[in-house]
């Protein structure tokens, strides 16, 4: 099916999403829409599938216009979505989850579960998956969870299908076979529209790419193109995609983990027995696929996980079983991994964001008492230093852009007396320009001698970064190994498996 | 902190032996120890002389039981002794890091009530125990509408403090519409519209302008309270023979059915109100886990957005599903006016609303269990009124505290963890 | 943290906040174009400020009491004999049907008016202004408990606790009143602190179930209404508690003098010195809220629970503070029942309703301190005049709860009072989030 777009635009109030937006996805041919985080990609898949609905423009299927006014118009039509963040029920059944929208029923209007069933084995034995339908989701790895997002696309008889950033939690193995589910949809004359901000995937599996920028189109490219052409005409400017880092002068051992286990809420082992240090003055990332129990070390270390064994000694002392504020007070800083969650407040200003982590004495309050003009001169300052765009320091964190918020996070973390600092997915979601402005400020950390762990789902940002990198896989570490080691061996560790090769360089 | 994609990933995954045993879950010893010792040293060691009787059978029986007697104090020692054995047992199952079986807490509770009742009625007169029971089915009907009203309402995503005000509504309606056209049945449908009406509002302020859902059910049992009270002295109360004095329905003895000894008169010599009780019950139970109409429900109350992504128009699903949750609850309060007492009166429905609420929450938002946890709360207070006729020792308002006692046990964990619909409460904002 | 989500995930807070919130969604950043601080062209100066009055919270609380008048205006108009009477031959005379609705509803405001501000058919000032001093003692119990409520909904807690919490607090604060021999000043003081005490011990109960179990804390506070409710009903019906000696009625002896709320302007007026009490609460929690590291963290938590506990903030800790405080403060409005409204002895119905008044007054008061002050005092005149309408015009006193509870739901939703009276929108927010369930994990403590 033929899939086109025309002069689509859609705006959010004063602010224009789609801006003109012309595409054409030819029968059978994987089109890739580039453009960096914020970009308009999503919205216009969005509006798209019906779920938003454009001001301006047209959609057209095999050249016959279309008008959805709701996700079931597009589904109808021929139109499936793998959505970046799955679209499912987490408390249902593969089955269940597959059929509901367009359920058959028996006699009495009783669930035809058994026809569902037949569904998900049928779409499944064709493209190679193993997936019980009664399985619920909620049990599933993730990886299997994108697989039911797909069945359930392909179970409506999707002739066009849209995945939204679908690598982003995935390990690269599952990456490469999802690849080659694509061309496999692609040679079933599926057209395909595949929608990321890495470079890498693209080349290897487009047909075409159209790159957006600021929600317009500013171009089309070949898969044969340079990444440094591709990254310049998403950013619209020279882009470097190398970190500028000196050679690292590690100090003595400053964080000693040994023997660390987290058990979550659910009786779950996350972490498993995970030792390693990190020196004064150095790097260390933590990579792996979303979900390996990065997560659950960063909070373990802050306090911040309830069932913890083992030690985490920073310079000499014990911090677990310690409360989270007096990790804090140790001079932990700690950039979490959902900001907008646990970073910041929304509705609190940027002064009060500011001074989150340091309600209880000086500089900020004294005797109980809050010390608004000391905290108000901190932020005029922070919010030079750190460039935080914004009308004043009273504008609510909620109303700044992802990369502005980070900053905020960051000046509040690095203005303390640091002598560790975590910084779990500091870029994640963020446009090129502030994740430049968030590793130098890494870097510039590990320079003054303070140990840095970044944990990161991103191998570039892995790469960029590390002076050494530690690839965790099912709540183990399955090796440290040097910053510069290739990434089919980071690949490969990040599904589990430790080459001799790697071992031997660590 | 969760991170649902992140235990997702690992969970399915990990094979972990260590896990298990490292969250024993010490709860339900602590508890079952707690009330074996108080049963032991209360009832048992410090117990009260006599006989206690337990009353089987009503005198209008076709087969009729003789009565039991019971010696209080051995009795009592021999089954609180058994309270804490089954106390030990349950010890023993964490210690092995196994989970206590719910038969289990199931059997204490009905061991613990045994000696419980051997002792309150010690030397006093026979516990009319078919009477007990008749008269907690009957104090439960508006709790199972209400919880069922709850169920349905909580599982598509919209919190329902508001049953008490569509009880009230149901009750006052009805005894308007009967009173005035003469025809029980019209009043029975009337109710069940002025429910609805309430929902109507519920729906509109949380769905449409996305008012927190927990407020205005607060606020519109104060209004539903206000306006029928308002209209009950400016209307019902001056023209009490036309306007308030409804018909009740009759009882109606099924053959057969209600013969049986106990369950007869407890199940089957109840009006039409009781019947369609039971009956929806079970369409509810069916239907929400074995229908698409139930299917869509709960895709909604879980994850709106995803049920958004595969055509279901979320908000519709919410507003009618509530709707209807206020037409059942609507129904259950007629069962004040047509059902039991006749008339209505102010503010008659006395937080039977917000019990039906903890009964959703007790009964894990499970139609059948909500239904039990509903006629557990039932039987608690007529126990009360049984225990004060027969002049038992324990204060009554004791015994009236105890269905608020349990349900904050409940939800204080003590009976299991409580995860309800994961959206429940959240307004679904489409883009 | 037990794997349990709070069974009824609740959002409280200002009621008035539609959906998730502004701004760009941080944590996926697609397809929502970001731009720093740059806001629609600012309109003109003028126009700004005439949206802004038209648009603004006041306006829509003004506009929300007009419309419950007017709706209650409307029930007191049908159920008005003299209208019925009229409506008879409304298409013969169809003006006497308009006379007499004009006289049914005119007639009750009035009455109204004149119950809580100030009656124009006294002599002097000083007889004249009494209902309004009625309306302030009206207006004392309701601020107490409305701030306490305001207080917790600001910590992201929904206190609906307030019936159990004055009924714990007022038989505190009255066997301390009524069975110590202690001399005047002395004794009032500690029964009041005594009060305040047995509030904040209920509330914190709460607190406590919520921090160490997870429990939610609007069922736990319904159930305790009702368990408070028992246990005070058996203590006063028990010989030798809190009954009254050689009464069988379920009431408590009087107050002794020295315990009782001193007049704040002579044995005329009933307004005591719990007024200037309750002033001082309303500036202790603005205080506390808006200036104070406690109430910083407060704010933080009801704002967002998980980031405050990232930043180190002991979430569960500062729930049971916040239902402390909460709880004392409804606990003054109970020791303010049995020191000042009603003195000679108390039964259990003493709380006469505050705890749930308390409720909409600080939705109302839209949990700022200063504004729950101002609608205690509204609703504090509801009350004083809703008798002198019932005594002097016949229209029930339930009117006033329509009333205030119409007010409460229409300042929920702006859109809707705007969309009576045909007001602009105000400027367009952009919500640059897409479609995401308002994100809010479980509060997960450890």
């Amino acid at each position: 099916m033929k899939l086109e777009l025309r002069g689509i635009t859609k705006r959010f109030g004063a602010l224009v999403a789609n801006d003109h937006i012309d595409l054409v996805v030819e029968p059978g041919e994987i089109h890739c829409l580039l453009g960096e985080n914020g970009a308009g990609k999503s919205t216009l898949m969005n509006v798209l599938y019906g779920l938003y609905r454009a001001e301006e423009g047209e959609i057209l299927l095999d050249d016959v216009p279309q008008h959805f006014t709701g996700p079931g118009d597009a589904m109808a039509a021929g139109i499936g979505m793998v959505h970046q963040h799955f679209m499912l029920i987490p408390v249902f059944t593969v089955a269940e989850n597959v059929m509901l929208g367009h359920e058959k029923t028996n006699f009495g209007g009783r669930l035809n579960l058994t026809a569902a069933r037949q569904q998900v084995r049928e779409i499944s034995s064709r493209f190679g998956f193993d997936i019980d339908p009664d399985a619920l989701i909620e049990d599933l790895p993730v990886g299997v969870q994108q697989r039911v997002e797909i069945i359930k696309a392909l179970s409506r008889d999707a002739q066009v299908l849209v995945f939204d950033e679908p690598t982003a939690v995935l390990t690269p193995q599952e990456t490469d076979e999802l690849m080659v589910i694509m061309r496999q949809l692609k040679a079933a004359g599926t057209s395909i529209v595949f929608i990321t901000h890495k470079l890498r995937e693209v080349r290897e599996v487009a047909d075409r790419i159209t790159v957006i920028r600021l929600g317009k189109v500013v171009g089309e490219a070949s898969p044969s193109a340079t990444n440094t052409e591709l990254a310049s005409l998403m950013v619209g400017r020279p882009v470097e995609l190398t970190v500028h880092k000196d050679p690292k002068i590690a100090g003595e051992a400053a964080l000693v983990i040994s023997h660390l286990s987290v058990i979550d809420h659910r009786g779950q082992l996350v972490v498993n027995d995970v030792s390693f240090e990190v020196k004064a003055g150095e790097i260390l990332a933590i990579a792996g696929v979303q979900g390996n129990g990065q997560t659950e070390l960063t909070e373990a270390i802050m306090g911040l996980q309830p069932r913890v064994t083992g030690s985490i000694v920073l310079d000499g002392i014990e911090l677990r079983r310690e409360s989270t504020r007096k990790v804090l007070d140790s001079g932990v800083g700690f950039v979490p991994e959902d900001r907008g969650e646990d970073g910041l407040i929304a509705g609190f200003t940027i002064a009060e964001n500011l001074m989150l982590d340091r309600a209880d004495g000086a500089p900020f309050v004294k005797a109980g008492a809050l010390q608004l003009g000391s905290l108000a001169e901190f932020a005029e300052h922070k919010i030079v230093e750190f460039d935080i765009r914004a009308q004043g320091i009273g504008t609510h964190a909620g109303k700044l852009s992802g990369g502005n918020q980070q900053k905020v996070v960051l000046a509040r973390e690095l203005s303390r007396d640091l002598r560790l600092f975590v910084a779990a997915q500091p870029t994640r979601g963020l446009d090129v320009g502030s994740i430049e402005f968030v590793h130098s400020r890494i870097v510039a950390t590990r320079d003054a001698g303070t140990p840095v762990i970044v944990v990161s789902t991103e191998l570039d940002e892995v790469v960029a970064l590390a002076d050494r990198i530690a690839v965790m896989y099912r709540g183990e570490i399955v090796g440290i190994v040097p910053g510069t080691t290739p990434r089919d061996v980071l690949g490969l560790m990040m599904a589990g498996e430790l080459p001799d090769s790697a071992e031997a360089a660590a | 902190m969760t991170t649902v994609t992140g235990n997702q990933g690992v969970s399915s995954s990990a094979p972990i032996a260590l896990a298990s045993a490292m969250v024993r879950n010490w709860k339900t010893p602590i508890a079952l120890g707690f009330f074996a010792i108080l049963a032991l040293v209360l009832f048992g060691i410090f117990g009260r002389p006599g006989t206690s009787t337990f009353r089987l059978s009503t005198d209008t029986d076709f087969v009729q039981i003789p009565m039991i007697p019971v010696d209080a104090r051995p009795a009592s020692l021999i089954t609180s002794v058994v309270l804490v054995l089954i106390a030990a047992w349950a010890t023993r199952l964490v210690q092995r890091a196994r989970r206590v079986p719910l038969w289990i807490i199931a059997v204490f509770a009905v061991l613990f009530l045994f000696t419980f009742l051997v002792w309150a009625s010690a030397g006093l007169r026979a516990i009319p125990v078919a009477g007990l029971l008749v008269g907690a089915v009957s104090l439960s009907v508006p709790l199972i509408f209400g919880a069922l009203g709850g169920v349905i309402s909580e599982r598509v995503g919209v919190v329902n403090v508001a049953i008490e005000g569509q009880l009230l509504a149901g009750a006052f309606v009805s005894a308007l519409v009967a009173s005035a056209t003469r025809v029980p049945l019209l009043g029975l449908l009337a109710a069940m519209v002025a429910g609805m009406l309430v929902s109507f509002v519920l729906a509109a302020f949380s769905i449409k302008y996305f008012v927190d859902q927990v407020i205005v059910g607060v606020v519109l049992n104060v209004l539903v309270t206000g306006l029928t009270s308002f209209l009950y002295s400016t209307l019902l109360s001056p023209n009490q023979t036309t306007l308030n004095s409804p018909q009740r329905f009759q009882r109606i003895n099924i053959p057969v059915l209600s013969d049986i000894p106990i369950i007869g008169p407890t199940l089957f010599r109840q009006t039409i109100i009781v019947y369609i009780m039971y009956v929806a019950v079970l369409v509810v139970w069916y239907c929400l886990f074995n229908t698409k109409w139930g299917l869509r429900l709960r895709s909604s109350g879980e994850n709106p957005q995803a049920a958004d992504t595969v055509g279901i128009n979320v908000n519709r699903t919410r507003f009618w599903n509530v709707s209807l949750a206020g037409a059942i609850a609507g129904f259950g309060g007629a069962y004040f006016t047509l059902g039991s007492v006749g008339g209505f009166s102010k503010e008659m429905t006395a937080g039977a609303g917000f019990i039906a609420l903890a009964a959703v929450i007790f009964g894990r938002w499970d139609p059948i269990r909500a239904t039990l946890a509903a006629l557990l709360f039932g039987f608690a207070t007529n126990l009360q009124s049984v225990l004060s006729t027969i002049g038992s020792p324990v204060p009554s308002e004791f015994m009236l505290m105890l269905p608020y006692v349990i349900t904050i046990f409940a939800v204080a964990g003590l009976v299991g963890s409580v995860r309800g619909p994961a959206a429940s409460g959240k307004p679904y904002v489409k883009g | 943290m037990t794997d349990s989500r709070p069974p009824t995930p609740v959002e409280p807070g200002p009621p008035t906040e539609p959906g998730p919130p502004t701004g760009p969604d941080s944590s996926t950043g697609h397809g929502s174009p970001a731009t720093p601080g740059s806001p629609a062209e600012a309109p003109s100066r003028f126009s700004g400020v005439l949206r802004e009055i038209t648009t603004g919270n006041a306006v829509i609380s003004v506009l929300a009491v007009v419309l419950a008048l007017v709706a209650g205006g409307i029930l007191i108009a049908l159920t008005d004999p003299g209208v019925k009477a009229a409506s008879g031959y409304l298409f013969s005379r169809p003006s006497d049907t308009l006379q007499a609705i004009w006289t049914s509803v005119s007639g009750a405001y009035l009455a109204l008016f004149q119950g809580s501000i100030y009656n124009f058919s006294r002599p002097d000032f000083a007889s004249g202004i009494k209902p309004f001093t009625e309306t302030l003692s009206f207006a004392t119990p309701l601020i107490a408990a409305g701030l306490g409520v305001a207080l917790a909904f600001r910590v992201g807690l929904f206190n609906i606790g307030g019936r159990g919490q004055m009924l714990i607090a007022a038989a505190a604060a009255g066997w301390v009143g009524y069975s110590f021999d202690i001399p005047f000043p002395l004794h009032l003081i500690i029964a009041l602190l005594v009060g305040i005490a047995g509030g904040a011990i209920w509330g914190g109960i709460v607190g406590l179930l919520k921090a160490r179990t997870g429990a939610h804390e609007v069922i736990v506070t319904i159930m305790l209404n009702y368990v408070a409710y028992y246990l005070v009903a058996y203590l006063l019906r028990t010989p030798g508690l809190l009954q009254a000696k050689g009464s069988s009625n379920p009431k408590s002896p009087a107050m002794k003098a020295s315990a009782i709320f001193p007049d704040l302007f002579g044995p005329n007026y009933n307004l005591t010195i719990g007024f200037i009490l309750v002033i001082a609460a309303t500036a202790f929690v603005w205080y506390l809220l808006n200036r104070s590291s406690l109430g910083f963290k407060f704010r933080a938590i009801g704002e967002n629970p998980h980031a405050a506990r990232v930043a180190g903030i002991d979430v569960k800790n500062m729930y049971v503070y916040a239902m402390l405080i909460s709880g004392g403060l409804i606990g003054l409005a109970g020791a303010n029942q049995v020191q000042a409204s009603i003195t000679t002895g108390f039964g259990s119905g003493i709380d006469a309703g505050i705890g749930f008044d308390a409720i909409t007054v600080a939705l109302l008061g839209r949990s700022k301190p200063w504004g729950v002050f101002v609608a205690g005092i509204l609703f504090g005149a509801f009350k004083a005049g809703g008798f002198t309408m019932q005594a002097s015009q016949g229209v029930p006193i339930e009117i006033v709860l329509v009333v205030q509870s119409l007010i409460v739901l229409f300042i929920a939703a702006p859109p809707l009072v705007r969309a009576v009276f045909r007001l602009p929108a105000p400027v367009a927010v952009t919500r640059l989030r897409p479609s995401k369930i308002s994100g809010k994990k479980a509060v997960v403590t450890k």
